[in-house]
């Protein structure tokens, strides 16, 4: 992984996606959603290929090459973290946004363990997805509420808790925890910007350093659900 | 090509046809005994490939060496006073035969015609050291041999009649099926008698009361040694139809449930196609209802069922949540971090954060209220957000007594305070911020999920 921080020049054509999720139903709702709202945004979004099983998605994103591919995170042989394992050897260029109807903080960590870059529920409306693709393709993290307050759990200080071994990957920092308890609030970014009295990029860069700090901690409870899932 | 090369290279080429079947056949159960335990199989008699219960055949196959090194080693051991007849029998007892489904495993005449002369040298080698060891003398060796073998013709067609049953999946009868396994048992059970009486005879120099005593007990021993195949058979079969109900009871459950919960929806949803508002209250419903079955009872955001509703702050928040999310038709996305038992003051809190929710689901007009829980050591916050119409707190009329009493008031009463967050067209936030009465004792209760 590179420096979160290092600036990336904004892509300027449609970003292209990949949809995986094993109901077909549930694809094409998607795309309609991302093509009805994409077109009325500022930025495009074009569905490019889609799948329904993990080998049909690796090979698709071999073949593709997409900017973002949207993940489900249960599927049958291995789920999205499989697909994350695989096409990441090939691709480590392609970025991940999971989506999923499970809140489960095993599910939910586990495929941003996996290399995800942002996790959001199905739920969410075509417009934020849209906002939460783009946001991935420039190379920035996109938390729901809940994934933020999953972290914080994880983070958060308590008696008895394990020790910690390296303090640069184990603690936020108290302007990191800001930014994740307003994300948790249901703020967008422009206003936690506003709140703190920083710069929409500041909020990004925070909220990529948890992202890596989501990664790679060995904090217990992080390594304790992703292993729920066999992931670590 | 160097003579007697290995039999790989004699299969490839075909014209030597008498010998390669059965090479090929060799070399494949050698590769299926060291599949097998490459696998690490349990220890299980063969029910294929036996010669007389499978126990050789099964520990071979558990350590992964060659059944006939199995046999050697019993034959040998059955010349040390009859040691490896009896290893053989406890082996026989305890351990289980294989599963129904095996693939059966082929023998060629030869193993078999090799297996049976162990066999009989492992019997005259255990009599042989029993008369010439004088250990039990020639008269125990005797009558207590032909009651050993009877007792494996009796054991043996125990074998026989289980793997029947298993075969017809049916509830057979414990007792040996067809005139021919009654016959077997018959036999056994006479050679046991027999073998027992003859030993008993034997000791007729006995006192009256020893000789009685000794009769019951070899009575006893024998009703023993010919019910052992039941009793063991009685407990595993116990053991098989407890898992199996339990099994049957969980799937009975989940089917139950799924019909109660949501085949009723979806009907009620295809009644109520035409009204969008009831169907998205009907299915955010059965959603958290569904979510609160499948995972975990102590997660995020979860409704407690109503009999355990208000156990701690993350559950009776999480039922509020559901009751305004059912009775105003809006989404309430809650966040819960930590959490903790709950006391007078959290449950004003609650309190309070239900009628925020309330408030922002009547005059706000959208359709999603967010909260935010953070239970931290010394004070836990709550902050309820819309991004709905907003207000102007200062023009609120004095007669409205919502956010007066039902917060303001609240929290003062129990020591937390209220801060409130609005603007016309700007959404509402109330933040609520309660302390905690016991942050030792309290943190170290119920942290985490």
């Amino acid at each position: 992984m590179t420096a979160p921080e290092e600036p990336r020049a904004p892509r300027t054509g449609p970003v292209t996606v990949f949809l995986v999720d094993d109901h077909a139903l549930f694809r094409t709702g998607v795309r309609a959603e991302l093509d009805n709202a994409g077109a009325a945004g500022v930025r495009r979004v074009t569905v490019i290929g889609e799948a329904g099983s993990v080998n049909e998605a690796v090979v698709g994103i071999t073949h593709h090459k997409p900017d973002v591919v949207l993940l489900d995170v249960h599927m049958p042989d291995g789920g999205g973290a499989e697909v994350l394992r695989r096409a990441r050897l090939t691709d480590p260029d392609v970025v991940f946004l999971a989506l999923s109807v499970s809140d489960a903080a095993e599910d939910v960590i586990a495929v941003i363990r996996a290399g995800a870059r942002g996790y959001v529920t199905k739920t969410i409306s075509g417009r934020d997805l849209v906002a939460a693709v783009c946001r991935v393709a420039d190379g920035d993290a996109v938390f729901s509420p809940r994934l933020a307050g999953f972290v914080l759990d994880a983070f958060a200080d308590r008696p008895g808790a394990a020790p910690i071994s390296d303090p640069e990957l184990d603690l936020l920092t108290p302007r990191e925890r800001d930014v994740l308890r307003l994300l948790a609030r249901g703020y967008a970014y422009k206003e936690i910007a506003a709140e703190l009295f920083i710069s929409i990029k500041t909020v990004e860069t925070h909220v990529s350093s948890v992202l890596r700090k989501t990664q790679l901690s060995n904090r217990y409870e992080l390594s304790r659900w992703a292993a729920d899932r066999r992931l670590v | 090509m160097p003579a007697g090369d290995g039999p790989t290279t004699t299969v490839t080429d075909g014209p030597v046809d008498g010998a390669v079947p059965t090479v090929a056949a060799e070399t494949a159960t050698v590769d299926a005994a060291t599949v097998e335990a490459a696998l690490v199989t349990p220890m299980v008699r063969r029910r294929t490939g036996r010669v007389i219960a499978g126990v050789s055949g099964g520990v071979a196959d558990h350590l992964g060496v060659d059944v006939l090194w199995v046999r050697a080693v019993f034959t040998a051991l059955a010349g040390l006073g009859g040691a490896g007849v009896l290893a053989y029998g406890l082996l026989w007892i305890f351990m289980p035969q294989a599963p129904a489904d095996t693939a059966p495993i082929e023998t060629s005449p030869r193993e078999r015609q090799q297996a049976l002369g162990l066999a009989a040298v492992g019997a005259g080698l255990a009599i042989a050291s029993g008369v010439l060891g004088g250990t039990a003398g020639a008269w125990i060796t005797g009558p207590l041999g032909v009651a050993l073998v009877g007792a494996a013709v009796v054991w043996r067609e125990a074998d026989e009649s289980q793997r029947r049953r298993l075969l017809r999946t049916g509830a057979g009868s414990v007792l040996g099926q067809g005139p021919v396994g009654l016959v077997r048992i018959l036999a056994g059970v006479v050679l046991v008698g027999g073998g027992l009486a003859i030993f008993l005879l034997g000791n007729v120099n006995l006192g009256q009361l020893q000789f009685a005593l000794l009769a019951v007990g070899a009575a006893l021993v024998g009703v023993a040694v010919i019910t052992v195949p039941w009793w063991l058979k009685l407990m595993r079969d116990l053991g098989a139809e407890r898992s199996a109900r339990i099994r049957t009871q969980e799937r009975e459950e989940i089917a139950a449930h799924l019909h109660d919960s949501v085949l009723q929806t979806l009907a009620l949803i295809q009644k109520q196609a035409d009204a969008p508002r009831e169907v998205r209250r009907l299915a955010r419903g059965q959603e958290r209802e569904l979510r609160n079955w499948l995972y975990d009872p102590k997660g995020y955001g979860r409704a407690g069922s109503p009999s355990q509703a208000g156990q701690t702050l993350a559950t009776a928040l999480a039922s509020a949540a559901a009751e305004v999310e059912d009775t105003y038709a809006v989404s309430v996305q809650s966040v819960v971090v930590g959490d903790s038992s709950l006391d007078p003051q959290l449950a004003a809190l609650v309190q309070a954060a239900r009628e925020a929710m309330v408030n922002a689901a009547k005059h706000a007009g959208i359709a999603e209220v967010s909260l935010y829980v953070e239970v931290e050591a010394d004070e836990v916050h709550v902050f309820v957000r819309d991004r709905g119409a907003g207000f102007d707190p200062d023009a609120v009329s004095p007669d409205r007594h919502g956010l007066a009493d039902s917060i303001h008031g609240r929290m003062e009463r129990n020591g937390g305070s209220v801060r409130l967050r609005t603007a016309p067209g700007e959404g509402t936030e109330v933040q609520l911020q309660m302390p905690r009465r016991t942050p030792a004792d309290a943190g170290a209760e119920q942290v985490g999920t």
